[in-house]
């Protein structure tokens, strides 16, 4: 009836914000790419699309904001665990304002809203991963350890062990969940200390799947209750050698989501949207 | 008359105790009034007629039969001039020709009445006010003057129930667990009850504990002040129809308001100090899996002490969950939601968070809608599902500083310790990957396995606000590493498996051995009412269903072990050991054993730096076991007066006592005695472990102590005297000084040491030199007596510091140096034929290492000194009958533990035997009589031992170890107990001529009953060795055999 209870990875809605048009332009990266804006926006529609009518989720779209080139990236705008949402203060000073949409829609979901009120602490949510047990915080160029320790206040029930991020920009730019106590990794160095740190600090034993590429490891994993696993992950056409790892995968609803255009703005599939599970409401 | 002075001394001093609050005066007043309870206690029934030595029976005789007399008597005459503490005592002892289930609840029921307001003040104050000495002396006359025909039923009770009690013993043996409720319910309760009352009537020295329990309520509860821990947990373990105990524990603040565990192993007064006699009734391991507990009962104590820890903060939760668990606790205190009855004002009774908001309250009752139909057990088991899965669920937090000074909290959890910063875990150490745990002063250590790549093993310091609370870190670490990590060896479940812990079974058990044990149970789920801590009248309409509940839950609870806890110790031992980044000379000792878990549970500090030595100590008893002498035995009686004084002196030591006792019993005490005996030669290790307190307390008040004492004396001989346990203790207890560094520094407090103790203590200091260096310097300071207390310098390790290896294969530094095993030499004989065992042992020779020469191994090294090991696999198989069962008894003891143990203590006696014999230990070293002298009920009879020794050797390459010195490149020690066997690993690598040898030798100690086919362990354990060290060959097996010839002086 609540997280504590439900599995991992079952969501009933997500959140997803449109692109602006100033994306392409004005959107945060750490290298300098060129981004095709219409073919960004196509990305994101199938993205959208497989969320509503694939996968059947509520999906609740933010309209874009002109001011806010990098708020189809609402992962970092808040983090959600059961029926508490943490609206987060993003680690980038042009991305703050972008919470106050998604504070708003979180609430209109009922959830119970805690809100970063410390002028100190940065979090991007990109830097979550909640693993179903526990969660890891990246401590990175965008989140901070005043920042982590908001999170742990914010979910108390859940242990919150941070880990350097040495390389990317998020802790979730090179590793996700891929299942239950299954953690996808990149294969760089970063990305696997990375990994061994958080099997230290966890009382759990996580499986790991390794992709060779680190932006690869960044997949969407669902469980839904007439689909079962559901996996959104890289096509093989951008990451051939990480799509084969996905695959292999059994019992899984694999999608390959294409996130070439994102991708250069630092964008993952997880970045993208929000997941929340609510019980239907009668 | 002397034991009367004594009782005066006290009833005066105790004023003075609460004064002064200075826990010497205590002692003090305590050890007089202990020495006649002893004699009371006597059973007289088990040994009715006198034998031993007769001059000395026929005083006891006569002392007790008087105090008895004067006991009722003085409870009806005095009555009214008596203070309503002592009455309340009178009353007791007329009580006890009841039934034992009667006489506790008056016992509680009168004690509550005038007790429950300041039960532990009561006494002292009123002392104070009434003109104590004239009351007491009015008693003594009254008692002197009333007839002899109350005395006579009380005696008869007493033997009946010493026999109740024997039998008792054998029930508990042969069933643990199950019988564990029977006991509960009759037979313990009244022996355990009986004695206490007794002695309350004749010297008051009883005190009223107050227990909070885990709903709220208060249990009263009179213990003899002298009682250890146990015996109140057991009591209130009773009260609460609790089976599945292990999991809890009793818990009190102290001074620095500072929540303590009450240790139960040691006594209650000496661990509480000047705090009140208040105590709660605490969850102290927290199942990882709650649906494994077997009873319903467990899992809603389990729950009490959840909401107590959510309401209080202890265990953070969120919103949500707040709501959920608060749901649970609804459905399960009140039933199904009903709207007609069930309003918001309902909720306000409970507390579900720190911090309750209506928005809470709201969606408390809106889940507690969606629970209907679900019975209070259910209930509980969806709340403990949840719960179980919150972050801070059983860990148990530690404010520290990190090296750099910074704030962190340490958390002792079922995996292990984490660290954490604010609310953020930065870090975590399982066990698996921690080597020793540490403390000295207020700094905590930890040893971390090294890493793959690593090579060096690294040592993490935290620093605690001061050195107590670095201890009780240590201790809970300790105690939750054994609880959690260690499993049983996999023996064959059979009726023995309790027979781990001896005394502190109960509270030594470990989590596989508790589901075990539980799997047993077999009672119909015990009704018991849910009463929520607010509302403590009311019943749920669902208790009746409480056996109901989900059997599903249960289904896994007689599942042995955890996976993680299945790896055996050994198997890691070998692999360790080939690591060689080893540093020199390092010893690793580690003890999965019960005797650990004993450890743990009495002397957690010292425990594992003193392993080492207490093995040593354990091999010296084994090997040079002095034969009985009666003489001695009768010069320690004469000079007990003395005896006590150093006793006193080392009352610190108590804690190491009782390990050593352990080893003794478990090693040496081959002597069957009846099951009866044995079972207390167990617990007289613990009882001497209290003794030396109250010991401690007579050095004071010399004058006093010395008129009683020889009363006991006489008493014990005749008797099993307390006294003459505690003597015998006192002998032990010497040996152990070398042992227990720690203990010495405690005793400062004892600065007057008679001349007489200085002695023993020499005595024993030098069988111990012989042993252990570092023994050594500690007893040097020993011979000064108090003198060697005080100086604490030396000690800075004991009291300040201690080790624990949790690891199968843990390096210590070497503090304990290599421990001279040279003990096995001495007892490897000319090896006779070759045996079943021999075969199964075929010497395979291969190097190790590449380089050695296991031709090379010879036997020279034997000797500490050297160092070198050689690679023999010495067996040692011990046949004991009984030791066993001791063990397994004495959990049920419950209420018996303060008796039981006195009667034990007199075999412990024997195993110490006088200071005279200890020094024959030392020099005997060879002679590998290892006598097992058990004292029966009235006598001091010896128990003569058989013993074979055989020494296979495998043809050996040459002598040339003699001849070659060769260089010490490492050494290292490692025990690992497991039920039955102890097996001591020296892995010594010297260099010679080029080579480098690698020598292996195992100690592995067997000891069991009958009913254990020796043999077959021996093989089996052979077996596993050469499995551990597959390129190893085995060049020699000793196997010693010891057997009880004939018991003597058995009931």
């Amino acid at each position: 009836m609540t997280a504590l209870t439900a599995p991992f990875g079952r969501f009933t809605h997500s959140v997803v914000r449109a692109i602006p048009a100033s994306f392409g332009e004005g959107a945060l990266r750490t290298c300098s790419a060129q981004v095709d804006l219409a073919a960004a926006l196509r990305e994101h529609e199938h993205y959208v699309a497989v969320l509503k009518h694939r996968l059947g989720l509520q999906v609740v779209e933010l309209p874009a904001d002109e001011s806010l080139p990098d708020c189809v990236f609402v992962e970092d705008a808040a983090v959600v665990c059961g029926d508490t949402a943490l609206v987060t203060r993003p680690g980038a000073p042009s991305r703050r304002k972008e919470t106050e949409a998604m504070k708003q829609a979180l609430q209109e979901l009922n959830l119970n809203i805690v809100e970063m009120d410390d002028d100190s602490a940065t979090l991007d949510g990109g830097d979550v991963l909640f693993t179903g047990r526990e969660f890891f915080v990246g401590l990175s160029t965008r989140t901070n350890q005043r920042g982590a320790e908001i999170l742990a206040d914010a979910f108390k029930d859940y242990t919150v062990s941070p880990v350097p991020v040495l390389d990317g920009l998020h802790l979730k730019s090179f590793c996700s969940m891929a299942g239950p106590d299954l953690i996808a990794i990149g294969s760089s160095e970063p990305a696997q200390k990375a990994f061994k740190v958080m099997q230290q600090m966890s009382d759990h034993r996580y499986d790991k799947l390794t992709v060779s590429d680190d932006i690869a490891a960044n997949c969407v994993y669902m469980n839904l209750p007439d689909k079962g696993h559901v996996l959104l992950y890289c096509t093989s056409e951008e990451y051939p050698e990480s799509a084969k790892v996905f695959e292999k995968l059994k019992d899984y609803t694999l999608i390959p989501v294409s996130n070439s255009e994102k991708v250069k703005v630092d964008g993952a599939l997880t970045c993208c949207s929000v997941f929340i599970n609510k019980k239907l409401e009668n | 008359m002397t034991t009367e002075v004594g009782s005066e001394t006290e009833v005066k001093k105790e004023p003075e105790k609460a004064e002064e609050q200075s826990p010497a005066p205590e002692q003090d007043a305590q050890a007089p009034a202990a020495e006649p309870k002893a004699e009371a206690e006597l059973p007289c029934g088990e040994t009715a007629p006198p034998g031993g030595d007769g001059d000395a029976q026929p005083k006891a005789a006569s002392p007790e039969k008087e105090r008895k007399q004067k006991e009722p008597s003085a409870g009806k005459g005095i009555s009214r001039f008596l203070p309503p503490w002592l009455k309340r005592q009178k009353s007791q002892s007329q009580a006890e020709p009841r039934e034992a289930e009667k006489e506790n609840q008056e016992k509680v029921d009168e004690q509550q009445q005038p007790g429950q307001e300041s039960a532990p003040k009561s006494p002292v104050s009123e002392a104070k006010e009434a003109p104590g000495e004239e009351l007491k002396s009015d008693d003594k006359d009254d008692k002197h003057s009333i007839g002899s025909a109350d005395t006579q039923p009380a005696k008869e009770e007493k033997g009946d129930e010493s026999l109740e009690r024997s039998a008792d013993v054998k029930e508990k043996e042969e069933s643990k667990c199950e019988e564990k409720k029977e006991e509960g319910e009759t037979p313990k309760p009244d022996s355990g009850t009986e004695k206490p009352l007794l002695k309350a009537a004749k010297k008051m020295k009883t005190v009223m504990c107050h227990v909070t329990l885990l709903d709220g309520s208060q249990f009263p509860c009179e213990v003899e002040k002298r009682a250890k821990g146990h015996f109140l947990f057991f009591k209130v373990c009773e009260h609460l129809n609790l089976l599945e105990k292990d999991y809890f524990g009793l818990s009190y603040k102290d001074a620095a308001d500072q929540k303590c565990w009450l240790d139960p192993a040691k006594e209650i007064k000496r661990q509480i100090r000047n705090s009140p006699w208040q105590f709660a009734f605490n969850v102290k391991f927290y199942p990882p899996d709650p649906s494994q507990l077997t009873e319903d009962i467990t899992r809603y104590l389990l729950c009490l002490q959840l909401r107590q820890d959510i309401a209080s903060g202890r265990l953070p939760c969120s919103f949500v969950t707040h709501s959920l668990l608060g749901s649970y606790t609804l459905q399960a205190e009140l039933g199904d939601y009903d709207p007609s009855e069930h309003r918001l004002e309902y909720l306000s009774d409970f507390q579900f968070a720190p911090t309750q908001t209506k928005e809470m309250e709201e969606k408390v009752v809106e889940l507690h809608k969606n629970h209907r139909g679900m019975t209070p057990a259910q209930a509980d088991a969806q709340f403990l599902e949840n719960a179980k899965k919150l972050s801070m669920y059983g860990v148990d937090l530690h404010h520290a500083k990190d090296s750099e000074g910074v704030d962190i909290m340490l958390g002792v959890c079922a995996n292990g310790l984490l660290v954490y910063k604010d609310r953020l875990r930065i870090n975590r150490f399982a066990w698996p990957k921690i080597l020793k745990i540490s403390y000295k002063r207020s700094n905590f250590y930890i040893k971390i396995r090294p890493g793959e790549t690593e090579q060096f093993e690294s040592s993490v310091g935290f620093k605690l606000p001061n050195h107590r609370s670095a201890k009780r870190l240590w201790k809970v670490c300790v105690e939750h590493h054994t609880f959690f990590r260690l499993v049983t060896p996999e023996q064959p479940p059979k009726a023995r498996f309790l027979t781990l812990g001896s005394k502190f079974r109960y509270s030594g058990r470990t989590q596989a051995q508790t589901r075990q044990a539980s799997s047993l149970i077999d009672r119909p789920a015990p009704y018991f009412e849910r009463t929520s801590s607010k509302r403590v009248s009311r019943s749920l309409d669902g208790a009746p269903v409480v056996s109901v509940s989900d059997q599903a839950l249960r289904g896994d609870s007689s599942v042995a072990g955890d996976k993680e806890n299945g790896r055996e110790p050994a198997l890691e031992l070998s692999s360790d050991s080939k690591s060689k980044l080893r540093v020199q000379g390092e010893n690793i000792y580690v003890r999965h054993s019960n005797l650990m878990l004993e450890d743990l549970d009495k002397t957690q500090e010292d425990v594992l730096k003193h392993q080492a030595s207490i093995s040593e100590l354990k091999r010296s008893f084994m090997e040079s076991t002095p034969e009985p002498r009666p003489d001695q035995w009768d010069k320690r009686l004469t000079a007990s007066p003395a005896t006590s004084l150093r006793l006193q002196a080392q009352g610190s030591l108590e804690e190491e006592i009782t390990s050593i006792l352990f080893s003794k019993a478990g090693f040496c005490s081959g002597p069957a005695r009846p099951f009866v005996s044995r079972a207390r030669a167990a617990e007289g290790t613990v009882t001497a472990a209290s003794l030396p307190v109250a010991m401690g307390s007579v050095e004071k008040t010399p004058p006093t102590t010395d008129g009683p004492l020889p009363d006991s004396k006489d008493i014990g001989k005749s008797a099993e005297d307390k006294q003459r346990s505690g003597t015998g203790e006192q002998a032990e207890v010497e040996i152990e000084e070398t042992v227990v560094i720690k203990e010495v520094k405690k005793a400062p407090k004892t600065k007057d040491v008679a001349p007489e103790v200085v002695v023993g203590a020499a005595v024993a200091e030098e069988a111990k030199k012989e042993k252990e260096g570092e023994a050594e310097e500690k007893e040097d300071k020993r011979p000064g007596g108090g003198e060697a207390s005080s100086s604490s310098d030396s000690h800075s390790e004991s009291e300040e510091e201690a080790e624990y290896h949790p690891q199968v294969s843990s390096v210590s530094v070497d503090q304990i140096k290599e421990e001279p095993e040279e003990e096995e030499p001495k007892q490897e004989a000319p090896p006779p034929g070759a045996d079943p065992i021999a075969s199964a042992a075929p010497p395979r020779a291969r190097e190790e290492r590449g380089a050695a020469s296991e031709g090379a191994a010879d036997e020279e090294a034997h000797n500490g000194h050297t160092e070198t090991r050689q690679g023999l696999v010495s067996v040692e198989e011990d046949e004991e009958e009984e030791e066993e069962e001791e063990e397994e008894e004495e959990p049920r003891l419950n209420g018996d533990v303060s008796r039981t143990e006195t009667e034990r203590l007199p075999q412990v006696i024997c195993c110490s035997e006088p200071p005279v014999v200890k020094t024959e230990m030392v020099t005997i070293s060879d002679t590998f009589a290892a006598q097992k002298t058990e004292i029966s009920t009235k006598e001091v009879p010896i128990v003569h031992t058989e013993t074979k020794t055989i020494t296979y050797e495998a043809a050996q390459l040459d002598g040339a170890g003699d001849s070659e010195p060769g260089v010490l490149m490492t050494a290292q020690t490692i025990t690992s107990e497991s039920l039955c066997t102890t097996t001591t690993t020296h892995i010594t690598k010297t260099l010679k001529g080029g080579l480098s040898e690698t020598r292996i030798e195992k100690r592995i100690v067997i000891t069991g009953d009958s009913d254990i086919d020796h043999d077959q362990a021996l093989a089996q354990a052979i077996k596993e060795a050469k499995e551990q060290h597959p390129d190893m060959s085995v060049t020699r097996v000793v196997v010693h055999k010891e057997t009880e010839l004939a018991e003597e002086g058995e009931d």
